[in-house]
């Protein structure tokens, strides 16, 4: 299994009914090892940083945690679902880009909102109330 | 064009092509299960979303930090990341036209994905079987509902795997198996997308909170 040989053959190989050139991207071997690299790599470290205990500060970890699964997030889109711009005519990157906004919406809308419930609707134990 | 076609001022009449070019089956298949997914994906963000607000409700029950062990949760994403690149060895195979190949690498991944179940299950059941199921607090009922949806993602994604497989061997690599198999490698893919979200959001972050 050599690592070029079906790298740029990918289209023509099987000639299966598209009239047209859908500008989907099948993937090669490259890509795929390149994203398992990468991903194995954003994995570990933000285990490390949680099983090891390497940063002091809760926050930070925590950030950079996030940050690591955004950016691993990406590399399986590109690399192993091989998102692009041109396939479909763009749609499916439209669609994404919907999806994302209205995630985007309900994840913040719901974290802030039930924030704001439990910081100012918290049950005041008042004892003078009571029976 | 000819003159019968004509009209009484001597123009040509001007046609317009009602179907610009052809459909063949299943050309839009891949961005119809796409939207699927992006559906999906809405799903998992709203399990997500629930999470986010009641994943600190412990009722004075255990949290994560007795809950979790890391380890697995290290090995469960490792048995699905290796899941994912098999997948991609099987597309490749495929592409070359290469059944038994595509059918090995199919296995393989099967095998990958019957492990993350099977380490996903013992986990389960090991908390079950400490009093910590889903009807103990509010932080477990979202957190067996997001994670026990994902894994009964990859119980359908694994039982559509040998449904293939048996495809594969039946009609073999036919460009209607090869259109599912592309589907399939979506769903999977996927679902590995999703995974990330959950060991961040809920083993890490549950463990360093």
């Amino acid at each position: 299994m050599s690592a070029d040989a079906h790298t740029n053959h990918g289209h023509d190989d099987h000639a299966h009914g598209h009239g047209h050139d859908d500008g989907r991207d099948h993937g090669s071997m490259k890509s795929y090892m390149t994203g398992f690299v990468l991903s194995v790599i954003l994995t570990a470290i933000p285990f490390w940083l949680v099983m090891g205990n390497v940063i002091q500060n809760k926050n930070w970890t925590v950030a950079i945690i996030v940050a690591f699964a955004v950016v691993q997030i990406f590399v399986h889109m590109i690399y192993f679902l091989h998102m692009n711009a041109s396939s479909d005519g763009g749609w499916t990157l439209m669609a994404l880009i919907f999806t994302l906004i209205v995630v985007v919406i309900a994840l913040a809308g719901s974290l802030w909102v039930m924030y704001h419930l439990n910081v100012n609707m918290m049950p005041v134990h008042d004892m003078r109330n009571m029976p | 064009m000819s003159a019968p076609t004509q009209t009484m001022s001597g123009e040509a009449p001007v046609f317009y092509v009602a179907d610009e070019h052809d459909h063949p089956p299943g050309q839009s298949t891949m961005l119809g299960f796409w939207l699927y997914l992006m559906s999906d994906c809405l799903i998992f963000a709203m399990l997500f979303a629930t999470f986010g607000v009641l994943g600190t409700s412990y009722a004075a029950g255990p949290g994560p930090k007795d809950l979790f062990d890391l380890k697995l949760v290290a090995l469960n994403t490792a048995m699905l990341l290796f899941s994912s690149i098999t997948y991609g060895f099987a597309m490749l195979e495929m592409q070359k036209g290469n059944k038994s190949g595509t059918q090995m690498w199919l296995a393989i991944t099967g095998l990958f994905g019957l492990a993350f179940l099977c380490i996903e299950l013992y986990e389960f059941h090991h908390m079950i079987h400490e009093g910590a199921g889903w009807w103990r607090s509010a932080f477990l009922s979202s957190f067996f509902t997001l994670v026990g949806t994902h894994g009964l993602h990859v119980t359908f994604g694994i039982i559509w795997l040998v449904v293939l497989m048996v495809q594969v061997s039946k009609f073999g690599l036919i460009e209607a198996n090869q259109r599912r198999l592309m589907c399939l490698s979506m769903f999977w893919h996927f679902l590995d997308v999703v995974w990330i979200g959950v060991f961040t959001f809920v083993y890490l972050m549950g463990v360093v909170r």
